[in-house]
């Protein structure tokens, strides 16, 4: 008896501990997913390799608030997003939009990835049209012409 | 011409070097502000020396003015604290102070024993005034002129460098 009710004042008390930690999210678990897939495409700035989402800085917890008071006032995704922009500039997006001066961003690896197909193409193409000879044997078609003898009895 | 097709990786080699050279030379700390040429962000804040008393964005319109973000916690801030107390001694302009994220006994301890080089300070505790002027690293300090448009922005501790060639030039042509 007295172990169960020690069993159940210890769970009362996790519970307590946990529902404290957790505060924020409880009061509402579908505007706080919402908070959190939006954040988690903003750069915190401060640490800048973490997303607001993720990070423990001031500054990203200052924002996760400011985004979870805009979606409980009905601000749409889309405003979110324009607000940090106008605050912050494009570089709080993990995805910068297209735009001119970002166009090598978003197409240079495609450019480079095909400038480096063709260039590949071009080689194999222009070698398969050389005559044999004018490759070096490969190394297990050495029985066929012995080219170092010596070497190879030793 | 044939001959010359070795050179094509050294070219490429030259180009993939200067790339990341100019690399190396960006600060990555360094996010251009896009209140820059837009107007600053509204704001009504208490004092951070008089609670009853609030300065607002229309207060300041018709005056060339700089504002400076900085908290007591921030060990950078300290850093830069003597050159801007010298700096307002030129008085070349009203020079405000957003006192972020702090606690008002802390501020005005920290004024009174490095020395105040503001003609006020706002009181922006919860950091939402920050926020509006994209303020991620504290100090920061800004320009803004008559109209209420912001015209530059300094993120990290001012230099004596940074002052004589970016913000003395900035306010005499702004004064000018």
């Amino acid at each position: 008896m007295k172990r169960l009710f020690l069993a159940c004042a210890l769970s009362i008390l996790a519970a307590l501990a946990s529902a404290k930690e957790a505060a924020p999210a409880a009061d509402d678990p579908v505007l706080e997913s919402r908070m959190l897939s939006i954040a988690s495409e903003l750069r915190c700035l401060v640490c800048q390799n973490q997303t607001i989402a993720d990070s423990h800085a001031d500054l990203a917890q200052d924002l996760r608030r400011q985004v979870r008071e805009m979606l409980q006032r009905g601000d749409t995704d889309r405003q979110i997003i324009d607000f940090m922009t106008a605050r912050y500039g494009d570089f709080v997006l993990y995805r910068p939009p297209l735009k001119a001066t970002t166009a090598f961003l978003w197409f240079g690896p495609g450019l480079l990835l095909v400038g480096g197909l063709v260039g590949l193409v071009w080689v194999l193409r222009k070698r398969s049209r050389m005559s044999a000879d004018r490759f070096d044997p490969d190394e297990d078609e050495g029985n066929a012409i012995p080219a170092e003898p010596d070497a190879r009895s030793t | 011409m044939k001959r010359l097709w070795f050179l094509v990786p050294l070219v490429v080699l030259g180009v993939l070097v200067l790339f990341l050279g100019a690399g190396l030379k960006l600060d990555p700390r360094e996010v251009p502000s896009p209140l820059i040429g837009k107007p600053a962000p509204g704001f009504a804040l208490a004092r951070l020396d008089d609670a009853a008393q609030t300065i607002k964005r229309e207060d300041m319109l018709g005056k060339v003015w700089m504002l400076n973000v900085w908290a007591s916690w921030c060990v950078a801030c300290r850093e830069e604290h003597p050159l801007l107390v010298e700096f307002s001694h030129k008085k070349l302009l009203p020079v405000y102070g957003l006192n972020y994220k702090d606690q008002r006994p802390d501020g005005m301890a920290w004024l009174s024993q490095f020395g105040n080089p503001y003609d006020a300070s706002l009181f922006d505790s919860d950091g939402r005034v920050g926020i509006d002027f994209g303020v991620y690293g504290v100090p920061e300090t800004f320009i803004i002129d008559r109209d209420g448009v912001v015209r530059m922005k300094h993120i990290g501790p001012l230099t004596p460098e940074v002052i004589q060639t970016e913000i003395e030039p900035m306010v005499r042509k702004l004064n000018g």
